[in-house]
């Protein structure tokens, strides 16, 4: 998972691209990912974080997982 | 202690004009009905599950008879058969009073069963049978006549009869609203109505004791029911003068609202639905000035089926999965489908989660277990984020749905009621593949 170097986060979940204009709200897990994302850990380290906080299951958590990064594809998010 | 999890989620925010109607963000729990734990339902009768509150039924119905009978001195409710005929439902209704509005043999035949006198069955329907006149003639039914050749087969089999058949004429009539339902009974602009009733009179074999008429259904204008009381109260007058028939009872049908929202509205139902106390000031003060003299007003019945049992029932159901369809919308998969909440192609659905969750929703579009494009339950609503095995509940779909549910690759769930004192009783078990092959029978050469 790679964000694009321009899309500005803030803790609150607001997340903002400058080059389209558009703006998203990400719930607090989301949030969460995308700042260790941006810190530059990679999916394995924020995964196991998550699996080590949460009650998730690993293969739910993949699943969802696997979900946002299609969210973020999406939303024209990702380099 | 680990934290819950909620799977992550982005939303696209959109710009759009202020709207001082919206919603509260995020969708309320309901985590039970009349105190029993939604939970515990499911544990104990499964998913999906269909659930009356015996309560709201009552309340209903009380409500309904306050609305007319606090402006009105002679009322009754003939409880409307086919909006749902689970022998519990109905035995509740009968128990506060009302009487059974059926339309078809079968129906008379369920009324029956449950307990109600012939008299107080009101026959209506466009397709009765010989068989189910002669039944109606002989249980001392009333019979709502639809059309002149059903008018002309009661004459025949009321010839010979000891004692005449008691009728009611259907009347369809012009009463403001499109479109203008005319499928049902005799026309009343054209004549059709007037001569029928002459016929009947003349015939000196049935015993004419009432005018109906239907206007149609989830009529939300209230005027139109004063227009039909209007109209309706000039026929049962002009039956007294030219016909020297007094007209016991005016029977304004049914086709009151219940609060669900229909497709396409852009207001809730809750915002815009009148209330039955309006239907009742008009259809009554329509009476009140027709002109019948003091004490001799007709009895005033009322066929309501969906505005009696709507709110009282509620479908639970289970989420089976998520996914993603190709345009990036979310799409939930839930344990029921159109086939069980055949109101789904009507309303839209309000459907709630039955745990509590944070405030961040998604768009989703809910769909059943069906392997068909139509199972379709809501193209578009707002739901917390739900995980497989969490359960939803939708309000609101006490009418229709049991009785026009449909055996269709699944077979139909568990229905319970739920008592005043809170107890929870099976009134229709699930069905079994045994019960849905019982009535098969396999030619000897496929054996």
């Amino acid at each position: 998972m790679k964000l694009k170097k321009n899309i500005a986060t803030s803790e609150s979940g607001f997340i903002f691209n400058p080059a389209t204009g558009d703006s998203f709200a990400a719930n607090p897990l989301a949030a969460d990912i995308l700042a260790r994302a941006k810190e530059g850990l990679n999916p394995a380290a924020i995964k196991a974080d998550i699996l080590a906080r949460y009650d998730v299951a690993p293969g739910q958590l993949e699943k969802d997982w696997d979900d946002l990064l299609a969210q973020l594809r999406d939303f024209n998010l990702l380099d | 202690m680990k934290l819950p999890y909620e799977r992550p989620t982005l939303r696209k925010l959109t710009a759009g004009a202020l709207n001082k109607f919206g919603p509260r963000a995020g969708a309320r729990a309901v985590t039970a009905i009349d105190g029993v734990a939604v939970d515990e339902l499911v544990a104990r009768f499964g998913s999906p599950l269909f659930v009356l509150s015996e309560r709201q039924l009552r309340r209903s119905y009380q409500a309904a008879v306050r609305a007319f009978g606090t402006r009105y001195p002679q009322v009754q409710l003939a409880w409307s058969y086919k909006t749902n005929y689970l022998n519990a439902v109905c035995r509740t209704f009968h128990q506060e009073g009302a009487w059974a509005e059926v339309v078809s043999g079968m129906e008379l035949e369920k009324a029956l069963l449950n307990g109600v006198p012939g008299p107080h069955i009101l026959f209506n329907g466009p397709g009765k049978r010989r068989a189910d006149l002669e039944r109606a003639c002989a249980v001392d039914a009333v019979i709502h006549l639809d059309h002149a050749d059903e008018l002309h087969l009661l004459l025949d089999v009321a010839a010979g009869r000891p004692q005449r058949p008691r009728v009611a004429l259907r009347v369809n009539l012009d009463a403001g609203i499109v479109p203008q339902w005319d499928r049902f009974g005799f026309n009343l602009e054209n004549g059709e109505a007037w001569q029928a009733l002459g016929r009947i009179v003349a015939s000196g074999q049935l015993e004419l004791v009432g005018l109906h008429c239907h206007i149609g259904t989830y009529v939300l204008q209230t005027a139109a029911y004063g227009t039909a009381a209007t109209k309706l109260a000039a026929l049962a007058l002009r039956c007294e003068r030219e016909l020297n028939t007094t007209i016991q009872y005016l029977d304004l049908g049914g086709g009151f609202p219940s609060t669900n929202t229909l497709k396409g509205a852009y207001l809730p139902a809750t915002d815009t639905v009148p209330s039955l106390d309006e239907y009742a000031e008009a259809i009554t003060g329509a009476l009140l000035g027709a002109g019948f003299k003091s004490g001799e007003l007709p009895t005033l019945v009322l066929e309501a089926g969906r505005a009696l049992v709507d709110d009282a029932g509620s479908l639970i159901g289970t989420v089976l999965a998520n996914k993603r369809l190709a345009d990036g919308r979310r799409a939930t998969i839930l344990d029921f489908g159109v086939n069980l909440l055949f109101t789904s192609f009507w309303y839209d659905h309000h459907i709630s989660p039955t745990r509590e969750f944070s405030n961040h929703t998604e768009p989703t579009v809910l769909y059943g277990p069906l392997c068909m494009n139509i199972d379709m339950l809501r193209e578009s609503i707002a739901l917390p984020l739900l995980a497989p095995n969490d359960h939803v509940l939708v309000h609101k779909v006490g009418a229709y749905n049991l009785s026009q549910w449909q055996q269709f690759i699944n077979l139909r769930p568990n229905v319970v009621l739920v008592d005043q004192a809170g107890q929870v009783h099976l009134i229709r078990a699930a069905e079994t593949l045994e019960y849905l092959q019982q009535l098969e029978q396999i030619p000897a050469h496929l054996q």
